[in-house]
């Protein structure tokens, strides 16, 4: 590199020198990350140790972790991890099932199964819950309970009960994200060569061989990229819950979000100690569930091949 | 091609400002600076559009009476958990507070934690004290400083719908005790096949004022929790026992303000409810089908003796400490909710039970207006008898935490899921901080 400018050049030179010059490329994200998410973050850490009222605020140690040992703590933890579980349960193999058929040479106007399947991506969340709230709601003239009555069953509360309740979140996250993780697994199965399927149909392997053997082993790289994003996506979840029971209020917090009980405690009643300290938990809690699954897979050791 | 990149970033770049100063002008309604011309803008947030009418209307009256002081009041309804929160960050961020704005009863508590970002009114309450309700007063104070103005009483009362009660053969006037009303009930629902009664599941106004006019309250004069005490475990359980005679039901929709109850009312659907006086306007615009139908009552007592009434709900205005109007906005308020005009006003338009006592026995209260047109006229001398049993409650800084507590937990395991009435207080009141 050439050396920099002489002393007697002026600001410009100095600007436009190469030694300067990437520095003030990253300047601008630098700042950004460091006012919009070094410094929350910094901020949560500080605030979880404090009760923070107008005027008022102070540090009061471990108290907000130890009131964290409560009901709604544990019921919000354990409607998330239900959700996600769910969700990873129907949201891999699926739309993995959905996107070999749809890569098929066999299939028939794979862009137009592609191209519905991804629309209730694109809708708005808000949107989605409202009227998915109007579908399993629990009058007589509701969608879904026009439906049980088809079939002879009676009106039900779709909200008003755990099961059920999980239920129709699980619904609205199958219709929404299987068009996501279809794509995702189909630019996976378009990176494995034509020939390794030919050659193992030609030493004797059958579909189902071809499917167990090929097709999943070389998706690893997709599917754990998948994995991660559900599982971050499952625990962060909120605006579904948010919009199903009108807010974070549904009766003895069947509906209740790890999300949603920080932002009702952190902002609805204004304890934004108590709210921060909610937050970091459940990063811990994410980061510990993450390391675990990455490991699991494989993804922390060295390249072999 | 060089210069038609530049003519285009630049048509991008002026664009994206222009797009950012068009959402400026709607955005955010943070407290007006100064005044143009001897106007000055107001800003007031609400949840109820009903009290958006009524200080608009009252903003009219103001700009008539006071030619030099003119307001323009932009007033704004958001639903009722938003309006709270938004007003709770705006105080504690300091900045983006509207001048005026409604707090209900169950939320003042989180407003006057620490140091209120919120004005003393004693100013303007103290001249007039003895003639306001003074347990409405200290519901929105603290430390001697008063800081929002009530819209109303809120005595409980009960609305019976008479002609279901006629096809029964029940007389509402032999109702006097709780034990009548379940006779009563049962003989309703044995002529008609109706439901005496609703509950609320997923609100607190169904056992609340039972637990009041019985002699105890969620938070007791300090503001330590008495939620599973002896009186409210004899109220819930009297309560579930009516749902599992099913002289009571779980009202559609889980709250005397769901858009299922009021069909499900309007249509017949249950012969009697106990809500505030307040509740009369519910009837007027979301039940008009039961007009000339609904004759109010005290409510019943456990025992003789027993006030028959309760002060139920509230809403407080309070003026936020950023409001750069302050003086104006002082005496708006005071004439809009305490002067005599006002509170008369107040009862108009609104129906409720004001909190100024010397208006109540006045003519103007025995005017016709919509709330006779409904349920008769003889409404407030009705109330006038109540006067002195409207047993009042405690609002402490507990009080949202114990309302949430209650809303989302009590109320709907006991009336919805039929568990244990004291196991599920206990509980409730371990979740309390």
């Amino acid at each position: 590199m050439k050396e920099g400018p002489k002393q007697a050049g002026a600001a410009k030179q100095l600007f436009y020198s190469q030694r300067v010059a990437p520095y003030v490329f990253v300047l601008p994200f630098i700042l950004s990350f460091l006012i919009f998410f070094a410094y929350p973050v910094v901020s949560t850490i500080l605030m979880s140790f404090q009760e923070v009222l107008p005027g008022q605020t102070r540090f009061i140690g471990f108290d907000n972790y130890e009131r964290l040992w409560n009901d709604s703590f544990f019921t919000a933890l354990k409607n998330n991890t239900r959700y996600t579980i769910w969700t990873l349960l129907i949201l891999i193999p699926l739309p993995l099932v959905l996107a070999v058929f749809l890569n098929s040479k066999a299939m028939r106007w794979s862009g137009f199964f592609r191209s519905a399947l991804f629309i209730p991506t694109l809708t708005s969340v808000v949107v989605a819950g409202t009227i998915f709230r109007l579908i399993f709601g629990q009058t007589d003239l509701a969608v879904m309970n026009m439906l049980r009555h088809a079939f002879g069953f009676e009106t039900i509360n779709w909200l008003a009960d755990s099961t059920t309740g999980m239920f129709v979140l699980v619904v609205l996250a199958t219709w929404r994200y299987a068009g996501i993780n279809l794509i995702y697994f189909l630019s996976g199965l378009q990176t494995i060569p034509q020939d390794l399927y030919e050659s193992a149909e030609i030493d004797g392997a059958n579909r189902w061989n071809r499917f167990w053997r090929i097709t999943v082993p070389l998706l690893k790289p997709v599917t754990i990229y998948v994995i991660t994003i559900s599982i971050y996506g499952g625990y962060a979840m909120f605006t579904e819950s948010y919009m199903l029971w009108s807010g974070n209020h549904s009766p003895n917090d069947i509906g209740l979000t790890m999300l949603g009980y920080i932002y009702r405690s952190g902002i609805e009643k204004n304890e934004l100690g108590f709210g921060s300290s909610i937050g970091l938990t459940l990063l811990a809690i994410m980061l510990v569930i993450n390391i675990i699954q990455l490991k699991f897979f494989g993804l922390f050791k060295k390249e072999e091949d | 091609m060089k210069p038609l990149n530049y003519v285009f970033a630049i048509l991008l770049a002026a664009s994206m400002v222009l797009a950012g100063c068009s959402n400026d002008k709607n955005e955010g309604s943070e407290s007006s600076g100064g005044s143009k011309g001897g106007t000055t803008k107001l800003v007031f947030w609400t949840f109820n559009e009903l009290h958006q009418k009524f200080f608009e209307k009252m903003a009219d009256n103001w700009n008539k009476a006071h030619a030099d002081q003119q307001i323009q009041l932009e007033a704004t309804t958001f639903p009722y958990e938003d309006t709270h929160s938004k007003l709770l960050v705006a105080l504690q961020s300091g900045t983006g507070a509207p001048d005026l704005a409604d707090i209900e009863i169950s939320k003042i508590g989180n407003f006057l934690k620490g140091e209120p970002q919120l004005v003393p009114l004693n100013d303007i309450v103290e001249p007039e004290i003895g003639n306001l309700v003074k347990s409405r007063l200290d519901n929105y104070a603290k430390d001697g400083k008063y800081y929002g103005i009530d819209y109303h009483v809120g005595a409980e009362v009960i609305y019976y719908n008479k002609e279901i009660l006629d096809q029964a053969g029940v007389n509402p006037d032999d109702i006097r005790t709780w034990d009548d009303f379940e006779k009563a009930g049962k003989q309703v629902l044995e002529k008609t096949g109706k439901p005496m009664t609703t509950l609320e599941t997923t609100d607190q106004w169904s056992y609340w004022p039972l637990v009041a006019q019985h002699g105890s309250d969620f938070l007791d004069k300090d503001g330590n929790v008495t939620m599973n005490d002896a009186v409210n475990v004899e109220v819930l359980t009297y309560l579930q026992n009516l749902v599992k005679e099913k002289v009571a039901v779980v009202a559609p929709g889980g709250g005397h303000h769901a858009e299922e109850y009021y069909g499900f009312m309007n249509q017949g659907g249950a012969a009697a409810v106990w809500m505030p006086m307040w509740y009369m306007g519910r009837f007027t615009d979301y039940m008009p089908d039961l007009k000339g139908k609904i004759i109010i009552r005290p409510t019943p007592v456990f025992k003789d003796g027993d006030m028959r009434s309760s002060g139920m709900g509230g809403t407080g205005t309070v003026i936020t400490n950023q409001t750069k109007n302050q003086e104006l906005a002082k005496k708006f308020l005071e004439y809009a909710k305490i002067s005599k005009e006002g509170n008369i006003e107040i009862w108009r338009d609104l129906g409720f039970d004001p909190i100024r006592t010397d208006v109540w026995g006045d003519a103007a209260m025995k005017e016709a207006n919509k709330f006779t047109d409904y349920f008769g006229t003889q409404i407030f001398e009705d109330l006038l008898k109540l006067k002195d049993e409207i047993a009042p409650v405690n609002i402490k800084e507990r009080t949202p935490a114990a309302s949430d507590v209650v809303k989302t937990k009590v109320v709907f395991s006991i009336f919805n899921d039929l568990k244990d009435v004291k196991t599920v207080l206990d509980d409730a009141v371990k979740s309390i901080p």
